[in-house]
């Protein structure tokens, strides 16, 4: 593999350097390198960060390839300036086995546009009741570190248990999906002022803060790690204050949509905006993003839900939940994070790469830009502002709340171990 | 009928007033009786909005000549009408059809313009859901040509040749404050359709 | 007015009074020996039923039918729907055969919201009851019942309810009347009060127009209407309630409660009731019930609806050959 020079981009937002990549890595990072030899990208005025890592992304492959696959999948994390995605496993088979776990991860690898950590299902087909085989799973060739059953919470509190102490044996965490099942049985979007005049089953934020507050208590008593998936309260940051005040072990993640919308949106019935966590509303919108900015929440996840345009163009009940989150992440970051002022890009790097890399343990992700390190990165153009257009997605699913909203950056390159995956805004 | 919208512009003249109006409606009271020989089982019915009120002055007048108690009411046509959907719907107004109904009666309707006929045709339509008269005759204020229908009146206030590009506005005290027929100039609005 | 009815709280105050005043009309239809009108001849209205309801059903059909307009039933048992087919293409599809209105009743709150504004179809829709959302033609003709009662058949037109105390008692949670009533009313100028046990009453009904009590027996004096609400028997099943029993006796309107409305004040019942539950026989009976005249003053609203929206001009195309035949 040959060199490439990147000139004169801002790394994590600071002054302006060359990167110079010699081959998988980071072969020197400073002042006027010599451009000898090597592809030139012109980088100034850009912002130069690690490449960004997704704890959060469903694929579906296998068995919702019309929603999206590994391929399409991975396509769309590279064009959003991801170099690795941990793949949920609710797919069809659940990925609740050796097998399908190893599946997913040679597709991943075959593709090669971004690295796929399959995560495993905490219970045998999410159903809650039997302890899928989580060492087999860590053993196996895709090396599972995260196990969730995403999608379904996993609500009984000695299966919780077990599973957390279980997963110390190897260095694995439960990713919680907090969601107490009978507080929202029929429920269609957040429980409140907007849901009581919509006639829409309410959504309660105590169905998401009981089971965090019983989870991290768990983990604390066994001391295990817990990381919460998708956290969408005022109430969920208050707990995970105090847990992490205590010196429980847990992480959190957000998603850009609950950084930026409300349930106000729910009002067009509009099932694009229909999504598990529901949006929430303004004043947990501002905690959400206060909470991001001083680690309370430890990342962004993308929670990016491909589904089907017939799943979403019909009546709200009849619904799928989830969006799609990949090629915008970083743009609903900036626009919420850092153009507020909340987070300087060096933040940014630690939200989206260092810290998710970390509870993931994705060796090689999520390590600093400097000399001798993996070559993964991503250059965005930070003053670009444009309107969302799916159809320019790679994604196989528009199911996008932004259409047509103007949003700040752009992801213009990605580089996966060296390998340019994005050139310019086109998958190479 | 009263939808001349844009009629009110300064140019126009009255071409009937107030004292003009009393005299031509005793002339129609009189030849209703006179016509109808003694107008024994006489009902008039007006066409909102001033054809009502004009309806109720003719039974008054002709109460005093015959000294009986003549049926008076209304009928909206708006239901009725056929050039509905070409503009958005209207209010509708009252039909008031007296006690004794109208089966085997002599119906005279009564309205303020006589124009395209339409009205007197929708008119003739919701009488036909409401009962069986024995004949139904027309007194008109007004009658300002431009028939699209074969359909004329029996009683006449004034024959007002005009042209299409003319309004003819009736204004009545019970409505507007005043009595007078105006006549006046359309400016020209696209879409206006004039009844 | 605008080209759609989805909510009760679309309508301004004069929009409804409207109306109300346009129903007032068309209930003296009902009085003439020919019970029919040509209004809305060549108009093809479906009736797009998703949900059990022969009572809306009905009671459109017979506007509809007074009307002129040519009536389609659609009814989801046994249809296409139960064998998976979407709203959309169900909406498509009577599209594609010249439909001018969709009266539509779905389970789920916001369907006709869908139909009206997604461009599916293009017809004029009209809500008959979505999930726990709205029912808009019901708080009409309820808002029309109340007009008749309490400020009179000839007096009220033109008016509003300024003033009136209004009493809605049961399940306002999952109730579509519940929240159609409160906007309208509110709008047409009356207080309304929400009666109900804590479990049927919604998180977030406090941003409502309206009064929250839990106590009957302090609301009825203060009472001009009191509206009472079915409750389902198997709410008790998922905890709203105890008992029935329980139910009835601190909600349920037995005739000693309604001795303690004020004379003039009227009870009123959306139906279907379920006696001994929220009502006794004895007020349901009771010349103060209103329940047979709300129905049918439902035609008669429902007329006014079915004209105002689709009695005048509405294409583009409609307005250009006016010109032209002029």
């Amino acid at each position: 593999m040959s060199k490439i020079l990147i000139r004169g981009a801002k790394v994590l937002g600071g002054e302006p350097q060359d990167v110079l990549i010699d081959g998988e890595t980071i072969a020197e990072v400073g002042a006027d390198l010599s451009a000898e030899g090597a592809e030139v990208v012109e980088a100034a005025g850009k912002v130069l960060l690690p490449g960004l890592v997704d704890l959060h992304t469903h694929l579906r492959e296998p068995g919702r390839e019309d929603s999206e696959t590994v391929l399409t999948g991975t396509r769309a994390a590279a064009s959003g300036g991801y170099t690795a995605v941990f793949a949920m496993a609710n797919t069809f088979p659940v990925a609740d086995t050796a097998g399908v776990v190893e599946q997913v991860w040679r597709l991943g690898k075959e593709h090669g546009y971004c690295d796929v950590r399959p995560v495993g299902a905490v219970t045998v087909g999410l159903e809650g009741k039997k302890l899928a085989e989580l060492g087999a799973m860590h053993e196996s060739a895709a090396g599972v570190t995260v196990f969730s059953d995403d999608g379904k919470c996993v609500d009984d509190a000695v299966i919780m248990r077990r599973a957390l102490e279980y997963v110390k044996a190897f260095g694995g965490v439960v990713a919680q999906h907090a969601q107490e099942p009978r507080l929202t049985e029929g429920a269609q979007m957040n429980e409140g002022v907007v849901s009581a005049e919509l006639g829409l089953g309410g959504w309660p934020a105590v169905a998401e803060e009981s089971i965090i507050a019983r989870d991290v208590l768990l983990a604390d008593h066994v001391g295990s790690r817990v990381h919460i998936c998708h956290l969408s309260t005022a109430g969920s940051v208050e707990i995970v204050r105090w847990a992490k005040s205590r010196g429980i072990q847990v992480t959190a993640e957000v998603t850009p949509h609950h950084l930026l919308l409300t349930d106000e949106l729910v009002r067009t019935y509009n099932p694009v905006y229909k999504v598990n966590p529901p949006l929430r509303t303004e004043r947990d919108v501002h905690a959400l993003r206060e909470a991001l900015a001083d680690g309370t929440i430890d990342i962004v996840a993308t929670d990016h839900a491909p589904h089907p345009h017939e799943d979403k163009d019909c009546e709200w009940a009849a619904a799928a939940m989830g969006m799609v989150g990949l090629e915008t992440a970083l743009s609903v970051v900036q626009e919420t994070m850092v153009d507020t002022g909340l987070l300087d890009w060096a933040g940014v790097a630690d939200r989206m790469s260092f810290e998710p890399a970390r509870i993931g343990r994705a060796t090689g992700h999520g390590r600093p830009v400097s000399a001798g390190e993996p070559a993964n990165l991503t250059l965005v153009d930070t003053a670009y502002r444009g309107q969302v257009d799916p159809a320019g997605f790679a994604s196989r699913s528009r199911n996008t709340p932004y259409e047509g909203r103007e949003l700040p950056g752009r992801v213009t390159h990605t580089w996966l171990r060296g390998k340019a995956t994005l050139v310019d805004g086109k998958l190479t | 009928m009263d939808t001349h919208a844009n009629a009110h512009a300064s140019d126009a003249r009255p071409v009937l007033e107030g004292p003009d109006i009393a005299r031509v409606l005793t002339r129609i009271a009189h030849e209703i009786v006179e016509r109808a020989k003694g107008a024994d089982d006489v009902v008039l019915l007006g066409i909102p909005t001033r054809g009502v009120f004009l309806a109720q002055r003719l039974a008054a007048k002709l109460e005093q000549i015959t000294e009986r108690e003549i049926p008076c009411g209304s009928l909206d046509i708006t239901m009725y009408r056929d050039d509905l959907r070409l503009q958005p719907p209207r209010a509708l107004a009252r039909t008031e059809i007296p006690g004794d109904g109208i089966d085997g009666r002599l119906v005279v309707l009564v309205d303020d313009v006589l124009f395209s006929g339409r009205t007197i045709r929708a008119a003739l339509d919701a009488l036909n859901d409401i009962g069986r008269p024995r004949a139904v005759q027309l007194a008109v204020l007004v009658d300002r040509g431009h028939r699209e229908l074969p359909i004329r009146a029996d009683y006449v206030g004034k024959n007002l040749p005009t042209s299409l590009r003319e309004t003819v506005k009736v204004l009545v005290t019970e409505e507007d404050g005043r009595d007078t027929v105006l006549l006046g100039t359309k400016p020209a609005a696209p879409g206006e359709r004039q009844p | 007015m605008q080209r759609h009815l989805i909510s009760a709280a679309d309508l301004s105050r004069d929009d409804a009074v409207l109306i109300l005043d346009t129903a007032e009309e068309m209930a003296r239809v009902a009085d003439r020996p020919i019970k029919k009108l040509p209004t809305l001849r060549g108009r093809t209205v479906v009736n797009l039923f998703f949900e059990d309801s022969t009572r809306t059903r009905i009671s459109f059909e017979a506007a509809e039918k007074r009307l002129s307009a040519d009536v389609i039933n659609f009814t989801a048992k046994g249809s296409s729907v139960s064998k998976g087919e979407s709203l959309k293409d169900t909406a498509q599809t009577l599209a594609a055969m010249g439909v001018d209105a969709v009266v539509i009743r779905h389970g789920a709150s916001g369907a006709p919201y869908r139909l009206a504004n997604s461009g599916w179809i293009d017809a004029t829709v009209i809500n008959a009851g979505d999930g726990t959302h709205q029912h808009p033609t019901q708080a009409l003709l309820d808002a029309f019942t109340m007009r008749r009662r309490l400020v009179g058949r000839d007096a009220g037109l033109g008016q509003d309810l300024s003033g009136r105390r209004i009493t809605v008692v049961g399940d306002v949670l999952h109730s579509r009347v519940a929240r159609s009533n409160v906007d309208l009313l509110h709008t047409l100028g009356a207080e309304v009060t929400l009666v109900a046990p804590p479990t049927l009453l919604p998180v977030g009904v406090e941003s409502w127009p309206c009064e929250v009590s839990y106590d009957l027996d302090a609301t009825l004096p203060k009472s001009d209407a009191v509206m009472m609400l079915r409750v389902q028997r198997e709410r008790m099943h998922a905890a709203f309630f105890p008992t029935e029993r329980e139910y009835s006796r601190r909600y349920g309107l037995d005739s000693d409660r309604m001795a303690r409305m004020p004379e003039h004040a009227i009870v009123m019942h959306p139906g279907p009731m379920v006696r001994g539950m929220e009502i006794t026989a004895a007020v349901a009976d009771s010349e103060r019930c209103t329940a047979v005249e709300q129905v049918a003053n439902g035609v008669s609203i429902r007329m006014a609806v079915l004209y105002l929206l689709l009695g005048g001009s509405e294409t583009a195309l409609t307005q250009a050959r006016t010109t032209e035949e002029k």
